[in-house]
């Protein structure tokens, strides 16, 4: 066991350099670097001091420590809500009842809390996609050059500010402006059923309009700063050509920087997707409650998962009602599990990203 | 161009550059205006939060009392009082909670980049630090909640809140301290190899401290992003308008709580009770901004 550890340890510290692209592989870059005195030539008896091997096994430790942890909270959350599951009454999946509060007669169904939470995060997705790409590209190609930092600064800003401030800012000063659009749309397009008369009072817009809109605001800075952060690695020689073949500044943009950066922006996309679906506490403090079905329309209220468990979050006394909730919370995480996973292994398989 | 100079009036060849197309013009204007709109369109909101934070709570922190007082033995709608109960709340819960985050997220940052190399494990690790960075701060609070509080049989208290706030700051620490200690030149530790000092010893003496403005850098702006979380405190503390310096028991005040608290409270106290916590959170998590830049400035490596 130990004794890898020590014939490797040299070529190990050299691979930061080797991914750098220092053109050396693990195994040749032990050559020139003279072995550690505590590793002898003769690997007989390798000895490794305490002290290396208790810090290595810290490191290791923590690295076993996150894998694990995930695991955990998947395997507790599943633990905690099986008893439960088993309790309720109505079909979890394709219910829409939502009764936890007799304990003894658990009814919950999480259909239409999914809908509202997908309804809520595609509308944000669909405002803040055009507007965060437009942002990235802005401040990678059209910025002035002294300006772009500051810029990016700002857009960063967004990022810091408190989710619950975008909330109480979205339902009492958003809300009351967003009113008159809302009448009107109701008014004029309310034969598409997204914009029929909903199941709340509009005009105190706590709506899904409303939700949409602050999550779009919320998740714009992740999607930007991806974004971004793959536009500005277009190889010059790529954008250099264009200019060469005597392209306009759009058309620069559209033959180098968007081909390729096309796969890092529907994966920052996909990365704001999982940020919009988990978002609570702005979503709990906008929507109203519904006493009706959620109907596919955009003024209706609601809940989504994440809004539905933090309001009833202080009310946790029973572990059977908490366990709905968690059985809630279950789904939430998997659903943001695998938007995630999706995200990151688009940007995975593309190595020139790195 | 030195026939052009020798007869200007009659070109030999038609010029070989031709102007760029109305067309052409035309799409270039559109996607340069669209693309200044967009910037334009996502500071509106920023500035709109911001000035209505502002104007609503800026005269509340005005006071000396909102600085020392709690809202102790206050009516729903009594004016006066004060956050201190809050404040104290928040920055004693995302201490807690960097204490225990820090040493791990870098401890994971130096086995990724120094220990790790290409094997299972590190791959593992570094695919669930990218995952565990997706988990809704709802989803950390219920795991904390099932296992603190469901299994371990303790109470709500703010500790618990510190763990699930650990959760969410960690994989923050542990990205920025993996950038930070990537760019250490191998030179560096190479020439420390070559004096014969142990790797662990490279690592606290030669490689932390090269990479440690970087590190400071990125632990602020976690601390900033996580104090403004308001999802585990929800879940995980109750509400006390009173100061509770206990961190393990009972119910203990925050910014956020106390927000979420004051919003159905439709008195002219409430109000202020509601922005004034707004505009001190914001100031709290601007102040850890700052000091995250200006860490990075006076702490940055030598370069001369």
């Amino acid at each position: 066991m130990n004794d890898p550890v020590v014939a490797r340890r040299p070529a190990r510290s050299g691979e930061p350099g080797a991914e750098r692209g220092v053109p050396a592989a693990p195994h040749a870059s032990e050559a020139p670097i003279p072995p550690t005195p505590e590793a002898p030539q003769t690997p007989k008896a390798p000895h490794v001091r305490p002290g290396d091997r208790v810090f290595r096994g810290l490191a290791t430790g923590s690295g076993v420590f996150i894998v694990a942890l995930i695991g955990a909270i998947g395997l507790f959350l599943v633990v905690q809500a099986i008893p439960s599951l088993g309790l309720d009454q109505v079909n979890f999946l394709t219910s829409r009842e939502w009764n936890t509060s007799d304990p003894a007669n658990l009814r919950f169904g999480i259909l239409d809390l999914l809908l509202v939470t997908i309804v809520v995060s595609l509308l944000a997705l669909l405002i803040a996609m055009p507007i965060a790409l437009g942002i990235a590209l802005f401040l990678t190609q059209y910025a002035p050059r002294q300006l772009a930092r500051p810029f990016a600064y700002v857009i960063d800003l967004l990022a810091a500010v408190p989710s619950i401030v975008f909330g109480l800012w979205g339902l009492f000063v958003l809300g009351p402006v967003l009113y008159p659009v809302s009448e009107w749309l109701i008014e004029h397009l309310g034969w598409i059923p997204f914009f029929a008369k909903g199941n709340v009072n509009v005009q105190l817009g706590g709506t899904v309009f409303t939700a949409g809109i602050v999550v779009a605001v919320m998740i714009l800075p992740i999607i930007t700063a991806v974004s971004r952060e793959v536009f500005e690695r277009t190889p010059t020689m790529h954008v250099e050509g264009a200019i060469a073949l005597g392209a306009t500044k759009w058309e620069v943009v559209r033959t180098t920087v968007l081909p390729f950066g096309k796969a890092g922006y529907v994966s920052a996309s996909m990365l704001g997707l999982g940020r919009a679906l988990g978002e609570t506490i702005a979503v709990m403090i906008i929507l109203s409650t519904a006493t009706s079905a959620f109907g596919w329309s955009l003024f209706d209220g609601g809940a989504t998962f994440a809004s539905k468990i933090a309001l009833a979050a202080p009310e946790f006394n029973d572990p059977r009602s908490a366990g709905a909730y968690i059985a809630a919370g279950l789904v939430l995480f998997v659903l943001t599990f695998v938007v995630n996973a999706i995200a990151r292994s688009i940007v995975a398989g593309h190595k020139e990203y790195e | 161009m030195s026939t052009n100079l020798a007869d200007p009036a009659r070109l030999a060849t038609p010029p070989t550059f031709q102007s760029v197309s109305l067309s052409r013009r035309i799409k270039n204007g559109v996607a340069t205006a669209l693309v200044w709109t967009a910037f334009l369109i996502a500071v509106i909101p920023l500035v709109w939060v911001l000035y209505t934070v502002v104007q609503r709570g800026f005269p509340v922190i005005l006071d000396g009392d909102w600085w020392q007082k709690s809202l102790s033995g206050l009516l729903a709608r009594q004016q006066g009082g004060g956050a201190y109960h809050a404040i104290y709340g928040t920055l004693v819960q995302g201490l807690v909670c960097a204490l225990i985050s820090v040493p791990v997220g870098i401890m994971i940052a130096i086995y990724l980049v120094e220990y790790g190399g290409r094997t299972r494990l590190a791959k593992a690790t570094t695919f669930m630090v990218d995952i565990l960075t997706g988990v809704p701060s709802i989803v950390a609070a219920l795991f904390i909640y099932t296992v603190w509080i469901t299994y371990a049989g303790f109470g709500r208290s703010a500790f618990a809140v510190s763990l699930a706030l650990v959760l969410l700051m960690v994989p923050v620490v542990v990205r920025t301290t993996e950038e930070m200690l990537k760019i250490v030149p191998d030179e560096l530790r190479e020439a420390s190899y070559a004096l014969g000092i142990p790797k662990w010893k490279t690592i606290v003496k030669i490689v932390i401290p090269t990479a440690l403005s970087g590190i400071l850098t990125g632990i602020m702006l976690a601390l900033a992003r996580v104090m403004g979380e308001t999802a585990p405190v929800l879940v995980l503390a109750a509400y006390a308008p009173f100061i509770n310096y206990n961190l393990f028991d009972g119910p203990m005040a925050s910014l956020p709580l106390m927000m979420v608290n004051e919003r159905n409270n439709p008195t002219e106290a409430g109000f202020e009770r509601l922005w004034g916590a707004a505009i001190t959170l914001v100031l709290i998590i601007t102040l850890f901004n700052l000091l995250a830049t200006v860490i990075s400035r006076v702490l940055a490596p030598k370069t001369k």
